[in-house]
């Protein structure tokens, strides 16, 4: 763990479902200690890129490493530093809490204490409880001290906040920032931009399969998406106009000629994201992708 | 990883688990018993061949009844269920080896099914009045024939356990295999009053032979000319369940998946 080498590296990543293209020629690297949300719409390719990196997918072209390794290859060592949440109903109901964490944590070297564990998801009232009778939120916390238990290097969460209540999910999000504070390497997919940006230091923006950002989040879009907008309607038809200086803007419009519906908009964090993704919808996706350059 | 250790970790976790899935435990641990408690009633006033009566064929034949369903039946569908609902994806998930996961599952049926047999020895004895072996070389064979039995079943269970496709369908996938087989291998029906050909292709399969190895234990030595071939064929069951335990060895060994990775 001495070193900084990227913890996962993903290099020209590819997916094929037959005659579908799931993902397409992505790349990224996620370094010790980051939190990154791969952000994207339903179908975008996000719980395929995630499944390949925990090992449960074969990829069809590129390369991945996960602490060194290519999840594809990797045993039962790998998989004792890495962490994964997944999303599954259904299953231990017939164990308490702590029975299934001292269970699960025999499987791991060096496993965190289970007590503390429960502690750490918030769970310490309900440990002698049996799963069948915990709350779908608190099933959750019980997924991520599944995750946890084994003092992972690296955790993935697959859209770990669905179904969840605005309350349940503040909670959720101050647990997994607790981690990242203990220095754990978090990787989750989400369609959440808020969620994304309440957890992630980082966003990889996916659609169609594409990769269209990678940057922190409050540079989403580049600056040039973030430069305010002029709209106004006049006998000519609707106009828009991007500047620095929208008072300006406005004064020569209001000395200059006929207008109405007069706006000036300076676009919020979802305008931008919902305007990457409706670019990306067209044909021509490459030009977005520079803003990777901001990070 | 300590295989062995981790086996033993699991067999516990099983084996509590088992016991608190009531469906398990009346369909899989108790089944047996009420069979056993049917027909002892049902057939009380009949002579079955051999001049014994209904609750003394009937114990040996339970007890080998017991030994298919917590093998075969139980495991078949706890394993496909596993499968099918993502308990298996989780533990891909973890370090845990797919060995370590097998012996807590034989484990839990080794445990479960000896409790089971035993059970069976007790209600015979006690309720139907069911006189027991003296002699110690005789549940020797029954202990033998009952562990050999069990890890057998198990081991086919686990395999079987790759056929379901929904875990709705689990126990309508598994249940025809352990039913055709009991009535085809002297369980429910006396063995000798199958028509040849019949118990031919029941000699093909390890559960004629489970039954023949339990009434080899239980009833009296005499009886061993109403078998087919007029005496206990002792090396035969050993050798026809041992095949049978290698044959699942090898089908899981070669079909068995934590996860279809696509």
């Amino acid at each position: 763990m001495a070193s900084s080498a990227p913890v996962i590296e993903v290099a020209n990543l590819s997916k094929s479902y037959g005659d579908v293209q799931a993902v397409r020629d992505i790349s990224f690297t996620i370094d010790p200690g980051e939190s990154v949300a791969i952000l994207g719409p339903n179908g975008a390719g996000k719980t395929t890129t995630i499944e390949i990196l925990e090992g449960y997918r074969t990829k069809s072209g590129g390369s991945v490493r996960v602490l060194g390794i290519d999840p594809e290859k990797a045993g039962a060592n790998w998989r004792a530093k890495i962490g994964i949440v997944l999303q599954q109903p259904g299953a231990f109901e017939e164990v308490t809490i702590t029975e299934l964490l001292n269970q699960v944590a025999a499987y791991y070297p060096h496993p965190r204490p289970v007590s503390e564990t429960i502690a750490a998801v918030g769970l310490t009232p309900q440990a002698e409880t049996r799963l069948a009778k915990l709350s779908g939120g608190q099933r959750r916390r019980v997924d991520v001290a599944l995750g946890i238990i084994g003092d992972p290097q690296v955790l993935f969460l697959d859209e770990p906040t669905t179904g969840f209540d605005p309350e349940a999910r503040r909670e959720f999000w101050d647990l997994i920032r607790s981690l990242t504070a203990e220095g754990t390497t978090i990787l989750l997919t989400t369609h959440y931009l808020d969620e994304a940006e309440h957890l992630s230091d980082r966003a990889i923006v996916i659609a169609h399969g594409t990769l269209i950002a990678d940057c922190p989040l409050p540079e989403l879009g580049g600056p040039e998406a973030r430069t305010p907008l002029v709209r106004w309607q006049d006998d000519d038809g609707p106009h828009e106009v991007r500047t620095e200086d929208p008072g300006q803007v406005v004064y020569d419009l209001h000395g200059s000629r006929q207008y109405r519906d007069l706006e000036v908009i300076r676009p919020g964090l979802e305008d931008i994201y919902l305007s990457l993704l409706r670019a990306a919808n067209g044909s021509d996706v490459t030009n977005v992708a520079s803003s990777q350059e901001a990070s | 990883m300590n295989i062995p250790r981790l086996g033993a970790v699991r067999t516990g976790f099983e084996v509590k688990t088992y016991f608190r899935r009531t469906d398990e435990v009346f369909f899989t641990f108790l089944f047996p018993v009420m069979m056993l408690t049917i027909f002892a009633t049902a057939f009380s006033s009949m002579t079955m061949p051999g001049g014994i009566s209904a609750s003394e064929y009937y114990l040996p034949a339970m007890v080998a009844s017991g030994v298919l369903i917590s093998g075969m039946q139980g495991l078949g569908i706890d394993v496909a269920t596993e499968r099918l609902d993502g308990t298996l994806k989780r533990y891909a998930g973890t370090p845990l080896p797919q060995g370590a996961y097998f012996l807590g599952k034989l484990g839990k049926v080794v445990v479960t099914g000896i409790a089971q047999a035993l059970l069976l020895v007790l209600i015979a004895a006690v309720a139907f009045r069911v006189g027991l072996p003296s002699d110690p070389a005789r549940w020797l064979t029954f202990a033998w024939v009952l562990i050999l039995g069990l890890v057998t079943c198990g081991w086919l269970g686990i395999a079987l356990a790759r056929l379901p496709k929904t875990v709705k369908s689990t126990t309508a996938v598994v249940l025809p295999f352990v039913l055709i087989l009991q009535f085809i291998s002297g369980v429910y029906l006396p063995f000798s009053q199958l028509p040849t050909w019949l118990q031919n292709f029941a000699a093909l399969f390890p559960l004629k032979w489970l039954a023949q190895g339990m009434r080899s234990a239980f009833l009296p030595d005499s009886w061993a000319s109403v078998e087919p071939a007029g005496a206990w064929e002792l090396g035969t069951v050993a050798l026809v369940i041992a095949a049978w335990l290698v044959i699942g060895a090898v089908l899981t060994r070669l079909t068995f998946r934590w996860i279809v990775k696509s």
